[in-house]
């Protein structure tokens, strides 16, 4: 018989303990999960960034990732954002009983490679285990601590700033509905999900005058810039010709109706940098993924608003995304 | 060579043909003698010039009204109580396509069932609902059925199969319009107040999607008995300029026909098979209400009697009474081409894809809804 997460296995006794062990701080160990105590000393840090997520996802195992690998370069990535290093992080698992121990594993492994990519540690934690149906296999809470190296921030944006993107689009989006809905493709769609702290430091080290960044996830692009564009007022003119978007994830969205621009990234990411900074920036992008690109700049013709322009020479508003996304009916 | 997905599109998006396109419109449109108003049938039409900005490539003698083409625009109040009402019974799971969850009726919309603990779900396809039914045999799964002629074949697809596997646990709540009927009312209409704009449509913009069903034929008495040409064309943007610059020819040229743009899948009968399919499960309701519009005879579908066992409209007990729209919603102005959605006094205030007064707002392919994603502003400023 298969092995799988029992009710017992949260009771906070001996089974509780054995989970924890075997299949979780197994992978985790560090000078300070080791301890295990109520709480973890932490040694002080200058300009502390702290943030906190809660991941559930469906596929739980997608092409280019899983739940384990999002949560930690999804957290992790939220710091990067705001010019912070990853530091220490705290990890709670709410799992549904009859939970697959392997699966389990393969989920904290996959944490554990993507700790190492960002020079992070899980500092504490929590397990615990509820009644069949009553979650969705497994769900994730992380907390992060990182060290804020430089101050990226909306509200350093100005007019004249460039926008740039990291890599082609809506890939994670895309690779989750594929796997939802049980589309098959050809060429397989592969989520973009990674992390990208060690992207930063490189733009950081060359001294790029970096504004602001925002990993371009739920809501895409397209709710990025809209919330840049209402914060500072501006208006965020980007070229559709400058984004690229992979052939599969194209089809899923001609299939569905979908635009690019409102599907989720969990890899690609918007910065704003000073006009003269664009070139080299784009330069340090592209060693990554070879599709980033100046896609725009930031102006005053519609403060609050994104427009896009189209290869044809016509203009029109890039809309904050609403609800739910939705197929289209025919 | 297999033919690849992106054959459908890439083409079709090319700037270098739209901007030929665009130039040779503008040149061909200097010589005539009148502006034309183009009817786009169809909300996908509506869709595509507005996001891909055509207007801006159009001279102003070129005009397009918007038209009643979106299922989820023109389903009245009391059909979406219909659903509503169905999906709070206790084991029913309610199935839907799309937008439609999200337009409010009397009571609320089917997202608000669903918040209350209504067993609501969106399909991709009508065949989806099959795989519900034999996961929840003891649950009666009902299909919300709505769409025009192009989602009219999958749901008699779902009927048929349903029927051959014995899956007796499907019900239907048939929604299903039709396009010549609603064009024909829009020209022909037997009420004084519709009469009004009948002079404003020169010509119409046919949605391909239908005419794949059902042919171009369905459209031949436009311009034999109204004298309004019809071009089919399709959704992506060098079909509708395509289509436009044939509209402009025939206008030019003192022709008045149906032609073809969209020749990749359309041709004069359409796919019989599913016309035939159709015939099998369904016949014409007498009169259907279209929101906006009011009530048009034979213009939707409804199951045979023989296939009474399955109409969810026959088994449950269902309102009949209409029920009024927002006083302030002009929707029904706009689905008749009479009304910019700019004109609404509550566009993008009080009503907004957020928080819509009519359904023109709720579905993405709704006139107010396009206007308001896609640039009310940049409209005005071109
Ligand atoms: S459902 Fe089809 S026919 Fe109706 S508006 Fe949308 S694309 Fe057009
Ligand atoms: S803006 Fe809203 S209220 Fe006005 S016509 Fe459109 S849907 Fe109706």
């Amino acid at each position: 018989m298969k092995k799988v997460v029992t009710l017992a296995m949260g009771n906070g006794g001996i089974e509780n303990m054995e989970l924890i062990q075997k299949t979780i701080q197994r992978h985790l160990q560090n000078e300070h999960l080791q301890k295990a105590e109520d709480a973890t000393a932490l040694p002080s840090l200058t300009n502390p960034a702290f943030t906190t997520d809660s991941f559930t996802i469906s596929p739980i195992f997608f092409p280019g990732g899983d739940i384990g690998k999002l949560a930690i370069a999804g957290s992790c990535n939220d710091l990067a954002m705001m010019g912070a290093k990853p530091k220490f992080l705290s990890l709670s698992f709410i799992i549904e009983e009859g939970f697959l121990l392997r699966d389990l594993e393969k989920i904290v492994r996959s944490m554990k490679k993507e700790l190492s990519i960002n020079g992070a540690a899980i500092v504490t934690g929590d397990t615990k285990v509820v009644p069949k149906g009553s979650c969705d296999g497994v769900y994730i809470n992380v907390s992060a601590i990182g060290e804020r190296i430089i101050n990226s921030s909306q509200e350093n944006i100005t007019i004249g700033d460039k926008l740039l993107v990291s890599g082609d689009i809506a890939r994670h989006g895309a690779a989750i509905f594929a796997g939802r809905e049980g589309i098959e493709l050809a060429n397989s769609i592969e989520s973009d999900c990674k992390s990208l702290w060690p992207i930063v430091e490189e733009l950081i080290e060359a001294d790029i005058e970096i504004k602001a960044m925002r990993d371009a996830t739920r809501g895409g692009v397209a709710a990025v810039l809209n919330e840049w564009a209402m914060a500072t007022n501006t208006t965020m003119e980007i070229e559709e010709g400058r984004f690229m978007v992979d052939e599969g994830v194209q089809g899923i969205c001609e299939i569905l109706g979908f635009e690019p621009f409102v599907l989720a990234n969990e890899g690609t990411f918007m910065v704003v940098v000073d006009q003269n900074d664009a070139k080299r920036a784009q330069e340090i992008l592209q060693k990554h993924n070879p599709h980033a690109a100046i896609v725009g700049e930031v102006s005053d013709s519609y403060p609050g608003r994104v427009t896009l322009q189209s290869e044809w020479g016509t203009k029109r508003f890039l809309d904050m995304p609403t609800g739910e996304i939705l197929p289209r009916i025919c | 060579m297999a033919v690849e997905l992106k054959d459908f599109y890439e083409k079709f998006r090319d700037p270098k043909t739209i901007k030929a396109l665009s130039k040779a419109i503008n040149q061909e449109a200097q010589k005539l003698d009148h502006p034309i108003n183009i009817m786009e049938v169809c909300g996908g039409h509506t869709h595509t010039i507005m996001k891909y900005g055509l207007l801006q490539l159009l001279p102003k003698n070129i005009r397009f009204i918007h038209g009643p083409g979106c299922p989820v625009c023109i389903m009245p109040k009391e059909r979406i109580d219909h659903a509503y009402i169905l999906a709070m019974q206790e084991d029913v799971i309610l199935c839907t396509l799309g937008d439609m969850i999200k337009v409010p009726g009397s009571r609320g919309s089917l997202q608000d069932a669903r918040s209350k603990g209504a067993d609501v779900r969106v399909v991709y396809s009508p065949l989806d609902v099959m795989k519900i039914a034999k996961e929840n045999p003891t649950k009666k799964v009902i299909f919300f059925a709505i769409g025009f002629e192009t989602t009219t074949p999958m749901t008699v697809a779902l009927i048929e199969n349903a029927m051959k596997q014995k899956i007796s646990n499907i019900l239907y709540h048939i929604n299903h319009v039709t396009v010549p009927e609603v064009m024909r009312e829009l020209i022909d209409s037997r009420d004084e107040h519709i009469d009004s704009y009948n002079n404003q449509i020169d010509a119409f913009l046919g949605p391909s999607h239908v005419s794949v069903i059902t042919g171009s034929k369905i459209y031949e008495e436009f311009p034999t008995k109204y004298k309004r040409p019809v071009v089919v064309a399709g959704f992506e943007p060098v079909d509708v300029m395509e289509g436009v610059l044939m509209i402009i020819y025939q206008f030019l040229e003192n022709r008045c026909e149906v032609e073809i743009q969209y020749k990749r899948s359309v041709n004069r009968n359409g796919n019989i098979n599913a016309q035939k399919l159709i015939e099998k499960y369904f016949e014409k309701r007498e009169l259907f209400k279209w929101r906006g519009l009011g009530n048009i005879p034979k213009s939707a579908w409804r199951l045979k009697d023989e296939y009474e066992h399955l109409d969810a409209e026959k088994l449950y007990e269902l309102p009949k009474e209409e029920i009024e729209d927002h006083k302030l919603c002009i929707c029904g102005d706009i689905l008749r081409g009479m009304a910019k959605p700019t004109e609404c006094q509550v566009f993008g205030t009080a009503c907004t894809p957020q928080k819509p007064l009519g359904s023109c707002m709720v579905s993405s392919e709704g006139a107010c809804a396009a206007y308001y994603k896609y640039g009310n502003l940049l409209q005005e400023v071109q």
